[in-house]
């Protein structure tokens, strides 16, 4: 018996309301924001000085283009039951403007599960909705006779 | 109010539903029901905050809020209801 790999992808994609999070943000405050982002991505995203509350105190389209690439993420990492800790995703911001995603956590156990090494992220926002595609990398291992 | 008739107001604020509440049995599929990822947040939070205690990280799974039966059996888990 012989044993091979071979390359697929996946992908994933989500779309999100941005004043759907923007409320979220206004009825839960800095709750909701902990929840779901990791400290880099809530410094990436915050805007308004200490006094500023709600949808003032942060870039909200940027929170809704994160959002929507961590449910891209899960698309890819297809979990049966358990849904990874929101925060186990990390879109982080490079300085050259682009993201990377950085996985810790159950959704990197995921990832190692599904042989997955390699994701790349595209964020996108404008007026009203926030978007994000996710491609993975997966490398399946084969078994020949 | 009952714990059934607070999740039931919590999923008519937050659950972002395409169907009315009273519709919804109690095993219903609130997915199907169309509440998104981002509502079941939604949905999270607001229930913490109407039973005031906090969802373990075992309880953060996709099945604790697929149905309204499922949210009573969690809430009554984390309440010691």
């Amino acid at each position: 018996m012989s044993a091979s790999t071979s390359e697929t992808l996946r992908v994933g994609m989500d779309l999100i309301s941005i004043e759907e999070v923007a409320a979220s943000v206004d009825h839960f405050g800095d709750r909701y924001v902990m929840r779901l982002f990791t400290p880099h991505e809530i410094e990436t995203c915050r805007t308004g000085g200490c006094a500023a509350r709600g949808r003032d105190a942060y870039a909200v389209d940027s929170l809704a283009a994160r959002f929507a690439a961590k449910e891209a993420v899960v698309k890819v990492l297809r979990p049966v039951e358990m849904q990874p800790d929101w925060r186990s995703i990390e879109i982080h911001r490079m300085t050259g403007g682009w993201c990377e995603i950085r996985l810790s956590g159950q959704a990197a156990e995921l990832a190692a599960e599904a042989g997955i090494g390699e994701l790349t992220v595209s964020l996108s926002h404008e007026t009203s909705v926030a978007g994000a595609v996710v491609v993975g990398r997966c490398l399946e291992r084969e078994r020949g006779v | 109010m009952t714990v059934d008739e607070t999740i039931r107001q919590v999923l008519a604020e937050h659950g972002r539903l395409a169907v009315p509440v009273d519709s919804l049995g109690d095993d219903t599929d609130l997915f199907g029901a169309g509440m998104t990822s981002h509502a079941s947040v939604n949905v999270m939070l607001a229930l913490e905050d109407a039973f005031d205690f906090e969802f373990s990280e075992k309880m953060l799974k996709k099945s604790t809020f697929e149905s309204i039966g499922a949210i009573r059996t969690g809430v009554l888990e984390m309440t010691g209801g």
